[in-house]
């Protein structure tokens, strides 16, 4: 005679309905040209064009302003810092790192994009 | 003035050059090898080789001599050309890497499925290689001339034989290596050089370079960075930013250096590493223009400011010391030369392989190699016969106009294949033509004639601002019009050129 019910177990047979689907990778999808894939691909060029126009962005602000800046102020070429002329500072150095710097973060954030579509699409979806 | 140690300078790069294109040799045996290096070089050999091939006389000679004349209104130039490759960065590096091509023509052909665009894009290619080659053969004879005495037609006989042979011999498998190392050579050859004049100029008191009396233009003028400082200047300024911006991407030797990236991802570091490489030495050119304004007037008031960085050292430093740093200054311009017009060798003899000396001619045809062979023996001998019969072209404003022709065409060909599922066969012939037709017409405008105040010669001296908004729109609008001209396997197309490479995707037939 024991003292502790043991705990109640559900027992229940195989599921008789057959499986709708067979287990498959969700990147079946965009080979099979369904409306699903379409949305994984379009999804993915949004975000990679959206990082692009960002990174053209920041050149447009960072670079492309200055010949209208100067053209406005040309009193700013007076400037001078450590010695150096401002236009010469900023086209002869400060450029560079710059250039640098955006190419850099738009990688990173390009491939974190790709990282995720390849998690997202290699997900197998189960019935 | 004492010739011999340019004249081992400039052999030594070329047996170095030549050595090392041999040694690479043995690792080219297939037609793979010879196009794209079999697709196996990593981002910083490749981000070197880049650099190497894309650093030319205009940035090693060029940029020096206009900086010392007009000020700092010609450093957009620099930062253009490095600014560009951010551009191809952000929007065609891993894409134009995963269309699994070789050519710009290949890329035309596999996303629009044409013949007809293929054949234009040959066309184009062809004619930007000829006209970024003709000045490279030129300025070579400029400065073996300046530095040797050698007489004109020498240096621009002796760089396309030099480049020949190596090309043939081992195409892009070895050519990288050559490559590679003469991004080195040029970096090396203007650092220590400058180090050395700036120690000189600082025990000089450090003369103030805007300040200082020169013949040239006033220090205003020198210090403002838009030319004239007009709206013409403006336009001119702006214009200049379109065409080197866009224009990167359309260049056929930086295009090809893509196919050599073992994936998309590659391609992408490859290129952050190639800004990180030109935003080095591109910090150099514009002091030996300063140090110029202070040392070497007499140039600016003779109209000899191209050969700024090879006369500077022997102006500032008399002695051996100054010939020694003359000897390096003139190695690194002779590589410049030899590896920008190997890289456009290779590029356009590629495209002439494929669609010119490849094609059967009475029912036989060359084989692959040979093919390519012949196609560059073609790239460079054209462009050599011009160099000898046309007057000197100028090297940075022949570039110029090379850039803005690639903008106006191959930029929008890219841009809109990448990105919009809606481009047309039609559609892009029509924006080629309209781009192409623009900004060529500017340049024989403008090699024909001496710019003018007015500002019709203003918008023809720098065309792009025009020329490629006008390509941009009529790729767009005759695809809109033409939307049953869409190619049917788009879909698996921009699957192939967007997706990471590790997902397995159809990616409709490679092209290998």
């Amino acid at each position: 005679m024991s003292e502790r019910t043991p705990p109640r177990v559900r027992v229940s047979g195989p599921s008789r309905r057959p499986t709708l689907r067979p287990a498959r990778p969700r990147r079946r999808q965009i080979d099979d040209e369904t409306r699903l894939g379409e949305l994984y691909l379009r999804s993915l060029l949004r975000e990679q064009l959206r990082h692009s126009a960002l990174s053209l962005l920041a050149l447009l602000l960072g670079i492309g302003s200055l010949p209208i800046v100067f053209y406005l102020a040309p009193g700013l070429s007076d400037v001078r810092l450590l010695g150096m002329p401002l236009p010469w500072l900023l086209l002869g150095f400060a450029v560079y790192p710059f250039l640098v710097v955006v190419g850099w973060r738009y990688v990173r954030s390009a491939e974190r994009t790709e990282a995720d579509f390849a998690d997202l699409v290699e997900t197998v979806d189960r019935p | 003035m004492n010739q011999a140690p340019g004249i081992v300078a400039v052999a030594l790069v070329t047996i170095a050059t030549l050595a090392i294109g041999t040694w690479g040799l043995r690792f080219s045996r297939t037609t793979s090898d010879f196009l794209v290096a079999s697709r196996t070089v990593g981002p910083r050999l490749n981000a070197s080789a880049i650099g190497g091939e894309y650093l030319s006389a205009a940035s090693f000679l060029g940029i020096a001599g206009l900086v010392l004349v007009r000020g700092t209104e010609m450093m957009w130039y620099p930062v253009g050309w490095t600014a560009g490759y951010l551009v191809l960065l952000v929007l065609v590096a891993a894409p134009l890497r995963r269309s699994g091509a070789y050519t710009l023509s290949d890329f035309a052909e596999a996303r629009l499925g044409s013949r007809r665009v293929r054949v234009l894009c040959t066309v184009i290619v062809v004619l930007i290689g000829w006209l970024y080659l003709l000045p490279q053969f030129q300025g070579a004879g400029i400065t073996l001339q300046s530095t040797l005495g050698a007489p004109r037609w020498a240096g621009a006989v002796l760089v396309p034989l030099i480049v020949l042979i190596n090309v043939v011999s081992g195409g892009m498998r070895s050519i990288t290596f050559v490559q590679a190392f003469q991004y080195w050579l040029k970096l090396t050859a203007l650092l220590l050089p400058i180090i050395v004049l700036l120690i000189v100029w600082v025990g000089d008191g450090g003369p103030h370079p805007v300040d200082v009396a020169s013949s040239g233009v006033s220090p205003r003028a020198w210090a403002l960075p838009l030319a004239g400082g007009d709206a013409q200047g403006l336009y001119l300024t702006y214009s200049l930013m379109v065409a080197t911006f866009l224009g990167t991407m359309g260049l056929p030797h930086v295009v090809v250096r893509y196919y050599t990236n073992p994936d998309g991802r590659a391609a992408r570091r490859t290129t952050l590493v190639v800004l990180v490489l030109l935003g080095l030495f591109y910090l150099l050119p514009p002091l030996y223009g300063a140090l110029g304004r202070v040392y070497a007037d007499t140039l600016v008031a003779s109209g000899r400011t191209d050969v700024l960085v090879l006369e500077l050292p022997r102006l500032m430093v008399p002695g051996p010391l100054g010939e020694l740093l003359t000897a390096l200054v003139t190695a690194g311009a002779f590589a410049a030369f030899l590896s920008t017009s190997s890289g456009l060798a290779i590029a356009v003899g590629g495209v002439l392989g494929q669609d010119v000396t490849g094609r059967p001619v009475r029912g036989r045809r060359l084989s692959g190699i040979a093919a390519f062979r012949a196609g560059c023996a073609l790239a460079v001998i054209v462009p050599c016969l011009l160099a000898l019969l046309l007057p000197d072209v100028g090297v940075a404003r022949a570039v110029g106009l090379a850039f803005a022709v690639a903008a106006s065409t191959f930029c929008p060909l890219l841009v809109l294949g990448i990105w919009w599922r809606g481009l047309t066969p039609v559609g892009a012939i029509a924006g080629l033509v309209v781009g192409g037709a623009g900004s060529g017409a500017a340049v024989i405008w403008t090699l024909g004639t001496l710019p003018g105040p007015g500002w019709a010669s203003v918008l023809l001296q720098q065309p792009a601002a025009w020329s490629v908004p006008a390509a941009f729109l009529t790729m767009w609008a005759v695809s809109l019009a033409t939307p049953s001209k869409v190619p049917r396997d788009v879909h698996r197309t921009m699957v192939r050129l967007h997706t990471p490479e590790q997902v397995t995707l159809e990616r409709g037939p490679r092209r290998v």
